[in-house]
């Protein structure tokens, strides 16, 4: 089989060019950039088939290069199929973005944001233990001393939180419990 | 006529039942009843292959009688319809969770949700077409609509969050799809062919350089689908959005096709060992990391995706070592792993709610609200952590055992990361026990007003906990079956290392000879 050099070089761009597309940030583009790639992709199975021009197969013994091969059009034909269906998608995807927030940027995952900032210690471990006074008490004197310890640090857990939550997570997780609770509807 | 050559109903099925459904679009009853009507007579059916097929028989069905190598070709062996009968069990679990879930929500508009039947058979048959895939070209084709169905169900509804995950998934998994395509183009300008059985006669021609490239692009693309480290970031990042019932059948089955695709490349394409070392590597990374991402989550469903990151990483070191116990630990684990994570992606659904959020420092006293949930939670959860005698623990030791037993450094050091591992993983589920199960509801750290106010902020419906309560027990009898499974999968294990029952069912007895000719005189040494 004798590539065609043309082709190649295209397909060579086309991925060139993709791939650059697709590393943007911008949806769009990495839309435009995926377009590109399916075609160079595709037209790199084309080439697989031999010359244009000739006829297909014909009979046993016969040169393979007096014959162009039907079978990758078939891919080709399939493949343009499924990235037709894609782009549609990929399109409606787009809209969607920019319906939703007025732009086409790609936006960051906020739970992953907050997951980063977060520091190594964890606030259970470190939470404020209620002061272990309840040995040599009398029964009723220690659940009392008990009872009061434990509302003594709740308070200091409820006024730490109500002075701002330490993690700055109460907005992505408004979010994401509204998410939650009405899993699956349209939030217009 | 061989009861296998019903092979083709099992993609078929599911792809009539997704038609049927959308002219049903606006009668929700009716095709809440065809679909799950249609996806159990797929699981009937593909039980029957199976049973057609246990204790040895590989089976080729020529689609409409054209002679393999030229025509499409389904092959039915006993690796192939082990996975079936498990990915429709799964699929049926979660499609009678999802609607109840719809019914309780009272989801009667007609919207972009009446989509949801439709796009899930679709989905179900993409998957059996990979599974039953006996070329190159029908896996791709079979992964594409397995796909696009995904990219479908991961952005129902069009909400923020989910168009945000939506875009990473979707520009991932086309990625990943057309380095599948180039891989294709090369090998059909290479040989000339892409059935399997042929390709494996015929690549063994090619020269060594050529091999690996072709060898390196199958894998590269199988692996993005299959989230082995480090081409697993989109997963976590695009999974936790979804509905629950979506979450639970993408853990289950979109990264298990991309391990089967890799096992059949591993073992039916490319026989000899010149990948074995690196992919060893990338399963020890892939475990390492994956769970040490687990552990920084506070939100159970990405905690859960994390998990499953990092236990793609045991079925990648099975497959590296290309020993039958390896192999057939992978076989086995595949099983395991597929039930059990989409049980624990349930549950979270269910805890999300019954208590409204599916944050473990929100949550807290779930054991005294609803001990059934507690128990659903806690029997995958050890069962994901190979506690004995749990499958996940049976499914460990033959891997422990396949490395020990091969014993190159490399192998023990992803031994030791999977013994250390699976220490990780159980301190990361019981973290969400101490958390979300245990402790008093107003000892978490960032406590919900609402949900102290009203501890019942919503119900778990009937056929909900039925369906994540027969996955569990699914799990369970994976363990008490262990034995007779184990075993049919040493079968298949040996079956896919020979190679010659698979070539011989699609080309006859010369081409196996050939293969095995060639195998021998590449060196390759089978024990």
């Amino acid at each position: 089989m004798n590539p065609n050099l043309t082709l190649l070089i295209i397909s060579g761009v086309l991925f060139a060019c993709g791939i650059y597309l697709v590393l943007e940030r911008s949806l769009t583009r990495v839309l435009l950039g995926l377009m590109m790639l399916t075609n160079g992709a595709n037209l790199l199975l084309l080439t697989t088939g031999g010359y244009a021009g000739l006829a297909p197969f014909f009979a046993k013994g016969t040169d393979p290069r007096a014959y162009t091969d039907p079978l990758p059009e078939a891919f080709v034909l399939t493949s343009i199929v499924i990235s037709f269906a894609v782009t549609g998608f990929m399109l409606a995807l787009v809209y969607r973005t920019w319906q939703l927030g007025r732009g086409d940027e790609v936006a960051d995952d906020l739970e992953d944001r907050r997951v980063a900032a977060q520091t190594g210690s964890q606030p259970e471990e470190d939470a404020i233990l209620p002061e272990d006074v309840s040995e040599f008490m009398d029964r009723e004197e220690a659940a009392a001393a008990d009872r009061a310890a434990v509302h003594s640090a709740r308070q200091k857990v409820m006024a730490r939180d109500a002075a701002g939550a330490p993690l700055d997570g109460d907005a992505a997780y408004g979010q994401t419990s509204d998410r939650v609770s009405r899993d699956g509807e349209d939030p217009e | 006529m061989n009861l296998a050559s019903l092979a083709p109903l099992a993609v078929v099925l599911p792809l009539f039942g997704a038609a049927v459904t959308f002219v049903l679009l606006r009668q929700e009853r009716a095709q809440r009843i065809v679909s799950i009507g249609v996806v159990a007579l797929t699981l009937a059916l593909e039980v029957t292959l199976l049973a057609s097929v246990w204790g040895g028989g590989t089976v080729a069905v020529p689609i409409g009688e054209w002679v393999p190598p030229w025509g499409i070709t389904l092959v039915v062996d006993q690796f192939s319809s082990l996975m079936l009968v498990i990915s429709s069990s799964v699929s049926l679990a979660v499609l009678i969770y999802a609607v109840s879930q719809g019914v309780a929500d009272g989801d009667h508009r007609d919207g972009p949700i009446s989509v949801f039947h439709p796009s899930f058979l679709i989905l179900i048959a993409g998957v059996s077409d990979a599974f039953l895939a006996g070329d190159l070209f029908n896996l791709y084709v079979g992964f594409e609509m397995l796909l696009t169905a995904s990219y479908v169900l991961l952005t129902l509804g069009g909400t923020t969050a989910r168009i945000r995950a939506g875009v990473t998934y979707v520009v991932v998994s086309v990625v990943s799809s057309l380095l599948f395509l180039i891989a294709i183009a090369m090998v059909y300008a290479a040989t000339g062919t892409v059935n399997m059985a042929d390709l494996a006669v015929k690549l063994g021609h090619l020269r060594p350089g050529m091999q690996l490239l072709l060898h390196v692009m199958l894998l590269l693309g199988f692996g993005i689908k299959a989230a082995v480290f480090p081409l697993s970031f989109w997963l976590p990042d695009s999974y936790p959005t979804a509905p629950a019932p979506v979450t639970a059948v993408f853990a289950g089955l979109l990264t298990k096709v991309g391990v089967y695709a890799m096992v059949r490349t591993e073992t039916l394409l490319f026989p000899g060992d010149q990948l074995n070392a690196p992919l060893m590597v990338v399963a020890l990374l892939t475990m390492v990391v994956g769970i040490l991402g687990a552990l920084a989550q506070t939100d159970i469903k990405r905690l859960l995706s994390f998990t499953l990151v990092s236990h793609i990483g045991y079925m990648v070191f099975g497959l590296a070592m290309s020993s039958v116990i390896g192999l057939a630990s992978t076989v086995f684990y595949v099983m395991h792993h597929i039930t059990v994570q989409t049980s624990l992606f349930l549950v979270a659904g269910l805890i999300e709610r019954r208590a409204g959020s599916a944050s473990i420092d929100r949550l807290g006293g779930l054991a005294k609200l609803s001990p059934l949930l507690g128990l659903l939670y806690f029997l995958p959860a050890m069962n994901l952590a190979g506690i004995p005698p749990l499958s996940g623990f049976l499914g460990k030791l033959g891997l422990i055992q396949a490395g020990v037993s091969l014993g190159t450094p490399l192998a023990l050091a992803v031994v030791v990361a999977g013994v250390a591992v699976s220490l990780l993983t159980l301190l990361a589920l019981a973290r969400v026990w101490a958390r979300a199960f245990w402790r008093t509801p107003d000892d978490a750290e960032n406590p919900d007003r609402a949900l102290l106010a009203n501890p019942h902020p919503g119900s778990m419906p009937r056929a909900m906990v039925g369906a994540t309560a027969g996955l569990v027990a699914l799990g369970l009898a994976l363990t008490v079956f262990a034995g007779p499974l184990f075993s049919v999968s040493q079968q298949a294990a040996n079956d896919m290392l020979d190679r010659t029952p698979y070539i011989t069912a699609v080309l006859g007895q010369d081409a196996a000879h050939e293969a095995a000719q060639q195998a021998a005189q590449a060196g390759v040494a089978r024990p």
